[in-house]
């Protein structure tokens, strides 16, 4: 396997092969192993400093990413936009140039348009890493997504059956994450109110089911997406209750099926809405796996893209 | 060879209590696997034996042309107060050696530390780091490389080469 990834950025899974992600993969199963040492921290990347730059919120992906750089030993600078002159007016350009003007060297960005972050690494020279555009690419969530189902089946997704629940329209997971799972050989299905599943899935080569007993009765996994409330302005479907009642999974669900399947949320969760409490807690779900695999598989990113620093 | 650096092993550390061994990655765990096995046929102990990888502690990261690619890190025991025998195939700049002082000290503070190289390539150091143990000396320029090669990376049988570089 190719040690260096073919990227110099992480803007998306689509710009990345299969040796890539299993290259990753590795060396987030290394990475893994460091964060669960006495000392959880490596000196790798002492000499780098990274900006976190959010023009969107988000809790977990920053507070994730920060971990990561810190474990890595890196510098970390934090940004957002709420606090910051984007509030003044000056262009998306100029804060990163300016950011980079400081001596940064890596960038993890998170921006509400699709693209910001691909616009950005034809301009300047840092490694970029796309912490979610819009409702385009969140890659590092597919890739400790897809990540933590590896490690559940010993190192092969060739052949699963993976069913992606939710607002697939708005979801920048769920995109990031088709790509993921067809490029490691694994079968993809959404799941979802007709309303919230975009026209193009079919030309994807993903199936669409809208009853939920029968995604369930195909599947492997399910990835439940959260439904996002500050992306419904268009009433999609009427009403939460309605969702929760149609596309909420809760135990007896899972009891009617005659298999076992492996259930993953990338948070936050809608407790009652998407997943009821019984079935996030029980031992289907791998949710708080997905969490400690999610510094571990930022770590590994920075670590390869610190090595294609030119 | 192996013989020797055991028995020269025995005498230094009587019975053993608070010995561990730790093979560094990739190729000095399997010089550690069989010091491991030959201290068993000798003394009758079984030594605990970890591996260390150390990639995420060298200061060459990025600097190399080729990048880094990093082992599994396994340390089934607790180094703290412990004896450790850090094993590895060549002993060349001590860089590596230095970076895996670095990262044992991750998991504790052991009592000691010992240094055992089957090749010690020397007047080549960087760091001011020499060997408890030697397999063997030699006498090296920089451009000459020493290859280990063991039956357990699936060649016919334990060699070691002096390759020298053709212009």
């Amino acid at each position: 396997m190719d040690s260096k990834l073919s990227v110099r950025h992480l803007l998306g899974i689509k710009e990345l092969t299969q040796s890539d992600i299993l290259h990753i993969f590795e060396t987030g199963a290394q990475f893994k192993e460091v964060i669960n040492r006495p000392i959880k921290k490596v000196p790798s990347l002492r000499d780098i400093t990274v900006a976190n730059v959010f023009f969107e919120n988000s809790t977990r992906t920053r507070l994730s990413f920060e971990l990561a750089e810190k474990r890595l030993s890196a510098d970390v600078i934090n940004f957002s936009a709420a606090s910051s002159s984007v509030k003044k007016g000056e262009t998306l350009l100029d804060t990163v140039r300016n950011i980079l003007s400081m001596k940064v060297d890596m960038i993890v960005m998170r921006h509400s348009c699709p693209g910001a972050p691909h616009f950005l690494s034809k301009h300047i020279q840092a490694n970029i890493i796309n912490a979610g555009d819009g409702t385009h690419e969140h890659p590092t969530q597919a890739l400790l997504d897809t990540f933590s189902m590896y490690q559940h089946f010993d190192g092969n997704l060739e052949g699963k059956k993976v069913v992606i629940v939710g607002d697939i329209s708005h979801s920048r997971v769920a995109l990031s994450n088709i790509f993921a799972l067809q490029k490691l050989g694994a079968e993809v299905m959404v799941c979802g109110p007709i309303t919230l599943i975009p026209k193009y899935m079919e030309a994807l080569g993903v199936k669409v089911e809208l009853d939920i007993r029968k995604a369930l009765q195909w599947c492997d996994v399910a990835n439940v997406l959260r439904i996002q409330m500050e992306r419904q302005k268009t009433k999609n479907f009427p009403s939460l209750r309605e969702y929760s009642t149609y596309y909420g999974i809760n135990k007896a669900l899972l009891e009617e099926l005659n298999k076992e399947i492996l259930i993953m949320h990338p948070g936050p969760i809608n407790r009652g809405v998407e997943l009821t409490s019984d079935v996030a807690d029980s031992e289907h779900s791998i949710i708080l796996d997905q969490v400690e695999n999610g510094v571990a598989t930022r770590m590994a990113i920075l670590f390869l893209l610190a090595q294609r620093q030119e | 060879m192996i013989s020797r650096l055991c028995q020269q092993l025995v005498e230094n550390h009587d019975d053993f209590q608070e010995t561990v061994l730790l093979g560094m990655q990739p190729k000095g765990i399997y010089l550690a696997e069989r010091i491991k096995q030959r201290l068993k046929e000798i003394t009758g102990t079984e030594l605990p034996l970890g591996h260390l990888d150390t990639t995420f502690f060298r200061d060459d990261f990025r600097r190399r042309s080729e990048p880094l690619k990093p082992n599994a890190t396994h340390v089934p025991f607790i180094i703290e107060n412990k004896k450790v025998v850090l094993i590895d195939d060549v002993l060349f700049t001590g860089r590596s050696v230095r970076a895996a002082i670095d990262a044992m000290l991750a998991f504790g503070r052991p009592s000691c530390i010992e240094l055992l190289v089957l090749i010690d390539r020397k007047y080549s150091r960087d760091l001011p780091i020499e060997p408890h143990y030697v397999g063997k000396s030699v006498n090296t320029i920089q451009s000459q490389r020493v290859q280990v090669e063991w039956r357990e990376q699936e060649h016919a049988e334990d060699n070691v080469w002096l390759v020298s570089s053709q212009l």
